[in-house]
């Protein structure tokens, strides 16, 4: 099969990638995850340590949610390219002009 | 569907082929908009996260049973929703259509106990908590305002979804809709789950009842 052809037959037979048991191990991770996030609740920590952890496993969860069951880690390149970035860089900006500020007023409440 | 006749694949010239992502539009299109929504949870969820950090008499009202059990079991349904729904894509791609309309159905039964076991959550705040959009008897008066506003507009979400996967159970089985369809349902499926990913940490996780 010529490259040309592969193209096609690609482009309208869509694809099947990943397979039952891989999505079932991706479930079981997720699964894992979310109960060790809510043993963490429960943990002694400061807000922001605690904020940081669980924000952390969250990120990673939407990671396997967007590779695996969203097929991102098997479509082209280009099309993880043009979401993710984007989206990453706006919720970067945010959080760099509210953040300081809404630790700044904690601190100033706990003095 | 042929798109040869559409688009000749010998006037390709290029290695990108008849769709430089390899995605058809209806997907790209919903990758758009999950784009757009995601900002818009962005902007929820930080806009509460910065009044949650800054009031230091934020209510903390949250028990370990119920509500903390209840929210963990919510995030557990989601998530097997989820798998049933990848699973219902990967029947539908092998056109294997029984199948797929049967994990689209189960799919939707996760949807709906999704939103019955978190309406019950509603109830008890407002019945027997008596919080309200701009009300509690805890403290800063933003907390009703934040959960509802949060956890209704994630709410109104898996509901559109759950009327979606029935539009599309009934479709895919009737043939009107092609396996590409289950598979654009599914991302939207997929992402109402991963914004849960990020409202049960915040709101919940986080208000746990102080030791």
């Amino acid at each position: 099969m010529s490259a040309r052809e592969e193209v096609l037959e690609h482009h309208v037979e869509g694809h099947v990638a990943g397979t039952t048991r891989l999505f079932l191990w991706v479930w079981v991770a997720l699964l894992f995850m979310t109960g060790l996030e809510t043993l963490l609740a429960y943990e002694d920590m400061t807000l922001l340590i605690m904020l940081t952890l669980l924000m952390g496993i969250s990120v990673i969860k939407t990671g396997f949610i967007m590779s695996y069951f969203m097929h991102l880690r098997f479509e082209r390149m280009g099309l993880f390219l043009m979401i993710v970035p984007a989206v990453v860089f706006i919720i970067c900006m945010i959080l760099i002009f509210l953040y300081p500020d809404s630790i700044r007023l904690m601190h100033m409440q706990m003095r | 569907m042929n798109h040869t006749e559409a688009e000749p694949i010998s006037e390709i010239t290029w290695a990108g082929g008849p769709s430089p992502l390899a995605v058809n539009k209806k997907k790209l299109g919903m990758w758009l908009f999950l784009l757009s929504d995601s900002v818009t949870f962005s902007c929820l969820l930080i806009g509460y996260s910065y009044v949650r950090i800054a009031s230091p008499d934020w209510p903390r009202p949250f028990e370990f049973y119920p509500a903390i059990v209840k929210a963990t079991l919510l995030t557990a349904i989601l998530l097997t929703s989820s798998l049933t729904m990848v699973l219902a894509v990967h029947a539908a791609h092998k056109k294997q259509r029984a199948r797929a309309v049967k994990f689209i159905l189960l799919t939707m039964v996760g949807g709906i106990l999704f939103d019955i076991i978190h309406i019950t959550e509603w109830i008890n705040l407002i019945v027997n908590e008596h919080v309200t959009p701009f009300h509690n008897p805890w403290g800063s008066p933003l907390f009703g305002g934040a959960y509802f506003g949060l956890t209704g507009l994630h709410m109104l979400h898996v509901t559109i979804g759950v009327i979606y996967l029935g539009v599309m159970a009934w479709g895919f089985g009737t043939q009107r809709f092609a396996a590409e369809d289950v598979e654009v349902s599914g991302l939207y499926w997929h992402f109402v789950d991963l914004v849960w990913m990020f409202i049960f940490p915040l709101v919940y996780l986080i208000n746990v009842v102080p030791k």
